[in-house]
């Protein structure tokens, strides 16, 4: 492997590019945006779907990852900011017809106006106490569509006209570019937040807030902040899914959705950007892939009707136990093993991208 | 130690981002097997097949009940299908759990549209879950067709053109029942109690329509969420028992009905229940209820409750369509228990296998649509009134009969089937017969 | 007057059963700083175990009785195969190991008993017909006596437990001081299976509660386990007085918000209460003056 690094002709400027984290970040994600297009253009439609699902996942869960990453929040209510943001969204889109990126910035700024209120009190509170707050919001942000009926038309839930792609462009292709587009930037923008002189600051209010305190620092500002910013990517993740669905009713918001994200958040490492993708990846696609198995199955038994969550919740355990640090931190252990030894293998298998700092210790490489 | 082992991994990851590149134009000289054209042909028939697919929940909050729906429907296909299938071709049903989630039906409608390549989404469940996937389908003259619920927006032709709907829409059902209240307890002081959702508020939108509003001195709800029914109904019922309702209608799912009937057994209130068809299924109920039997409370409950229907009671043993669907299951649905959820299942295979018959031999969507719209009579089905399908409306059932539950679960008939032909149009008595059992069900 | 009597009553037996599920959640948090989501689905699991015995036509408080024991092995279980290899691993994986469990076990229930609903009848034939005061039935039977009764007898059986018998004091020092613990003598890993198989014994005690009043179903306990989650973070997570405090006054004011403002108000009248309270005492009513953990 540090053979390609010292061919590699660029390596010296990369190394200047890499001093500058936005450049740095930026870049990368360009490079993405052009793998991802190529992606998108040769796959199946229903694959597009399939990849603006993992998207719009993947900026939730980002989002989540950044509070508990970098401040040590644990939420169970991220669901609410996306129901918010779905909902701000769905509205704007429903009442008027503005550019797509209109509604869209509604949506973020209502979710992170919410969580800057929840954000208030969350400061004063601590782990499980906090997770039964925003758990208790969850189910409150679930029922206010049926006590606002007028407004957000109940269970039915809006109907959300889809915006007509340009140039005949098929629209499950146009939705996935829209959302990669976004989650792009959103994991750049949370990379340099993380990188920022705040994001620092943040993880020594994580880590002890009081020696920051000394240090000059504001921990509930901080906390705030923190919360706001995760509360704005879970209202993107809303606002896409909006968009994506054609549909925003409070069904697709229940309690189950904010445990799923902190599941996913978990099982792709948490703290870390590239582990959102695994978790978006295995929320999609561990009920997809179940599912084509026992729809298939000739006897529809109350079995094969179980089978599909009894493999995710397997999988969660199976994760949580083999890989501690989720999906990412497992993968950098063993590519880190690698390194120590090098093979052949080490340069077939492409190092996974290291877009965050991570919060996650690093696992033990026990045999 | 951390930090000197990103700074060396960095370069790396800009190599590694090349050589996805790399790797993913790579790809795209690789023809994609995956890329769903449709073919040219009707997409999920040849000459021996026909697929079909649905989205249901089977697992999760929403699936007691309605997990038995699809499995019943299946049963009929499978039966069919042993019998020389419609027209030659065996019914494949393939059946997705999304669960009531949304988010879930348009990801499964989408594969069963783009890689299972169905004919048509048949019998999906829930109003939000099927709206989601409405402009979807119809984009893609997938039919939709038999949704199971309620909504009057299935019948929007001009709109939808591949969206049909079947049960009988909530607020007919409401005005059907409203018009028994005001002519039978017409000086009752009545309460309602619904499911706080369009399922609720639209029956209770129906029962407004015909009850006097003064008349009405208590309106209680819940939510239909997980944590809805989470501290039962003690005190909804015990709020319509201090307003002194006399007569409760009751716009609620089986369990919620049940927890309506102890809460009130437990306070000693008896009024007349008057519960739509959709919170009244008597097996169920008794089922639920039947283990507090050895205690004050039991089936009795039900004695004298007040519902209606569009299909035969489940309790009719000797109607005919009864006896073939016990047969039916029995045979090809393994654990299936008989009540309401199963004869709808059943209904609503018998109704497909009906369309795909009428269809013909060369089976199109549009010869398809084009049964459904112009032969809606010839639909042989279980149904008590006639399914209201032409180029005008997709509505689906058009009404239905009311019923009384006697002392020992059995339906009475107390008011003949009535029906409503357009949404704002009078109730009218039905006066057809019944359909009798095609001869495709008689092998 | 009636109404507010039975929205009383009916607040107080919901509120027992939120109660024992908060005890439980309690115990496991004392013990090992763990937020056990299974709980609830391992309670339905023992009250499907109670209602298969019920089929067999076997006597009610056996069955019920057996539900209590499941309890006991289920949670023992939990602890040694699941929990114990995630000890000193980042924290908030054992509570995602929970979450996975919860996830399994209703899809086990489901797919051993399938989703229909089921009457569960309270053992013994205990009435559920409401008691009759003067001329007006209450909103109270002897079922809700019974639920009461038997939340507050395991309640101070705990205390006593935990107060009066050195495995209560092995408990709490495991619980404090592990380290300090095990040196000694004290099997701290025999001591935090007790903790565990104790504390979904309590859950197991809900779940047969609930089941005459809500029906039984793979997904009958969810509610409970949010509502019980509610209220053990209202009473405080370290006190078991708080769990029982918590889950009353939660049993209340939700009866009280669904009987006077509306269902559609319940979720969001609670969750304000649960702001107000925990931003005057953050960790939560019965928290105990402590230093920060470091």
């Amino acid at each position: 492997m540090s053979l390609i690094e010292h061919r590699l002709p660029g390596a010296k400027s990369l190394e200047r590019l890499r001093s500058q984290p936005l450049v740095w970040h930026l870049l990368l994600g360009v490079l993405a945006a052009a793998v991802l297009y190529l992606l998108t253009s040769s796959v199946s439609f229903y694959d597009n779907t399939i990849i603006a699902e993992i998207a719009w996942y993947a900026i939730a869960i980002a989002g989540l990852s950044v509070l508990t990453g970098g401040s040590g929040q644990i939420s169970l209510g991220h669901g609410a900011f996306m129901a918010v943001g779905a909902y701000g969204a769905g509205l704007m889109m429903e009442h008027f017809r503005l550019p797509l990126v209109v509604p869209i910035l509604v949506g973020i700024a209502a979710a992170a106006l919410l969580g800057t209120v929840v954000g208030l009190p969350a400061t004063r509170l601590r782990g499980p106490y906090l997770a039964g707050v925003t758990l208790a919001l969850a189910l409150a942000v679930q029922d206010l569509p049926t006590k606002f009926s007028s407004l957000f038309n109940g269970d039915s839930g809006i109907i959300v006209n889809q915006a007509t792609p340009p140039g005949g462009v098929n629209p499950q292709r146009w939705l996935a570019w829209i959302s990669l587009l976004a989650a792009i930037l959103t994991m750049v923008v949370l990379a340099n937040f993380m990188k920022s002189r705040f994001g620092r600051a943040l993880k020594a209010v994580r880590d002890d807030d009081i020696a920051a305190q000394a240090a000059g620092l504001n921990p509930n500002r901080m906390r705030v902040l923190a919360f706001a910013v995760s509360a704005a990517a879970a209202g993107l993740a809303g606002g896409l899914e909006a968009l994506w669905g054609g549909i925003v009713s409070p069904n697709s918001f229940s309690l189950f959705l904010s445990i799923q994200l902190l599941a996913g958040m978990v099982i792709g490492g948490a703290g870390t950007l590239i582990g959102a993708w695994w978790g978006a990846l295995a929320l999609v696609y561990v009920p997809q892939w179940t599912n084509s198995i026992t729809s298939h199955l000739s006897s529809a038994s109350t079995v094969t009707a179980n089978l599909q969550n009894a493999v995710f919740g397997v999988l969660i355990i199976v994760i949580m136990m083999a890989a501690p640090s989720g999906i990412q931190g497992w993968l950098r252990a063993g590519y880190r093993r690698l390194r120590r030894r090098p093979s052949s293998l080490a340069s077939a298998l492409s190092p996974p991208l290291d877009l965050s700092s991570t919060s996650t210790p690093p696992e033990r490489t026990s045999p | 130690m951390k930090d000197s082992i990103r700074s060396r991994g960095r370069p790396l990851a800009a190599a590694a981002v090349l050589s996805a590149a790399a790797l993913a134009s790579a790809l795209l000289v690789i023809p994609s097997s995956g890329a769903s054209l449709r073919p040219a042909r009707t997409p999920g028939v040849t000459a021996h097949r026909i697929v079909l697919g649905t989205t249901t929940p089977l697992t999760g909050p929403a699936a007691p009940g309605y997990d038995e729906i699809a499995p019943a429907a299946n049963a009929v296909f499978s039966y069919i299908n042993a019998h020389g299938g419609v027209h030659g071709r065996k019914i494949t049903y393939l059946i997705k759990n999304d669960q009531y989630d949304p988010t879930l039906t348009v990801q499964y409608t989408q594969q069963l549209v783009e890689n299972d390549h169905i004919f048509a989404d048949v019998g999906g469940l829930g109003t939000p879950t099927q709206t989601s996937v409405q402009s979807f389908l119809n984009k893609h003259h997938v039919p939709q067709v038999f949704v199971e619920s309620g909504c009057a927006c299935w019948s929007q032709p001009k709109k939808f053109p591949y969206t049909f709907g079947w049960q009988p829409n909530y607020i007919v059902e409401g005005k059907i029942l409203g018009a028994y209240i005001k002519s039978h307890f017409g000086r009752k002081r009545i309460g309602y109690l619904y499911q706080d959702d369009e399922f609720g508020q639209d029956g209770v939108k129906g029962l407004n329509r015909e009850i006097p509003h003064r008349r009405v001195v208590g309106e209680q709800n819940y939510q239909g969420t997980v944590q809805g029914l989470g501290a039962g109904l003690g005190s909804q019922v015990s709020a319509l028992q201090s307003a002194g309702a006399q007569v409760v209608a009751l716009y609620t799912i089986p369990a919620a009905t049940a927890l309506a009937l102890l809460a009130a057994a437990q306070l000693n209130y008896h009024p007349i229940w008057v519960v739509s068809s959709v919170g009244a299924d008597p097996p169920t109920l008794a089922g639920l209820l039947g283990a507090f039997s050895k205690g004050k409370a039991g089936a009795s409950l039900l004695n004298g409750m007040i519902t209606n229907a569009y299909l035969p009671p489940e309790t009719a043993g000797t109607n005919p369509w009864n006896r073939l669907a016990k047969a039916i299951l029995k045979r090809y649905d393994k654990g299936f228990h008989w009540d309401g959820n199963s004869e709808y299942g059943f209904a609503l295979g018998v109704t497909t296998v009906e369309a795909l018959e009428q269809a013909g031999r060369n089976l199109t969507v549009k010869s398809f649509l084009n049964a459904l719209e112009t032969h809606a009579k010839a639909l042989s089905n279980p149904g008590l009134v006639p399914l209201i399908y032409s180029r005008s409306d997709h509505y689906g059932f058009s009404g239905s009969e009311v019923v009384k539950i006697t002392h020992d679960g059995r339906a009475i008939s107390v008011l003949t089937p009535r029906e409503i032909t357009t949404l704002r149009g009078p109730i009218t008595v039905y006066r057809g017969k019944p359909d009798s059992i095609p001869a495709q069900f008689r092998k | 007057m009636t109404l507010f009597i039975d929205l009383t009553l009916n607040g107080l037996s919901y509120g027992a059963i939120y109660a024992a599920v908060a005890l439980g959640l309690v115990l496991i948090w004392r013990a090992t700083r763990v937020i056990n989501f299974a709980q609830g689905a391992l309670a339905t699991l023992t009250t499907y175990v109670a209602a298969s015995l019920l089929d067999r036509s076997i006597n009610s408080w056996v069955a019920f009785a057996a539900a209590l024991v499941a309890g006991l092995v289920f949670g023992a279980v939990t602890e040694r195969v699941f929990m114990r290899p995630l000890y000193g691993k980042p924290e908030l994986n054992p509570v995602v190991v929970t979450i996975g469990l919860l996830i399994l076990v209703e899809s086990v229930a489901g797919a051993i008993w399938g989703s229909t609903d089921r009457g569960i009848a309270p053992p013994g034939g205990v009435s559920q017909s409401g008691i009759i005061l003067g001329h007006t039935y209450l909103d109270f039977s002897a079922f809700d006596i019974f639920i009461l009764g038997s939340v507050i007898v395991l309640m101070v059986l705990m205390l006593v437990l935990f107060r009066w018998t050195s495995l209560g004091l092995k408990m709490r020092a495991s619980a404090f001081a592990p380290e300090v613990a095990r040196l000694l003598g004290v099997r701290v890993g025999r001591i935090l299976t007790v903790g565990w198989a104790l504390a979904t014994l309590a859950g197991a005690l809900a779940g047969m509660l609930v089941a005459p009043l809500v029906f039984l179903s793979p997904n009958m306990m969810d509610p409970m386990l949010v509502y019980g989650f509610a209220a053990a973070v209202l009473g405080g997570l370290d006190s078991p007085v708080g769990a029982l405090v918590g889950g009353i006054l939660s049993g209340l004011g939700i009866s009280y918000i669904g009987g006077y403002l509306g269902s559609s108000m319940e979720t969001v009248g609670a969750a304000l209460l649960l702001i107000a309270v925990l931003s005057i005492r953050p960790e939560g009513l019965f928290a105990a003056a402590k230093a920060r953990r470091v």
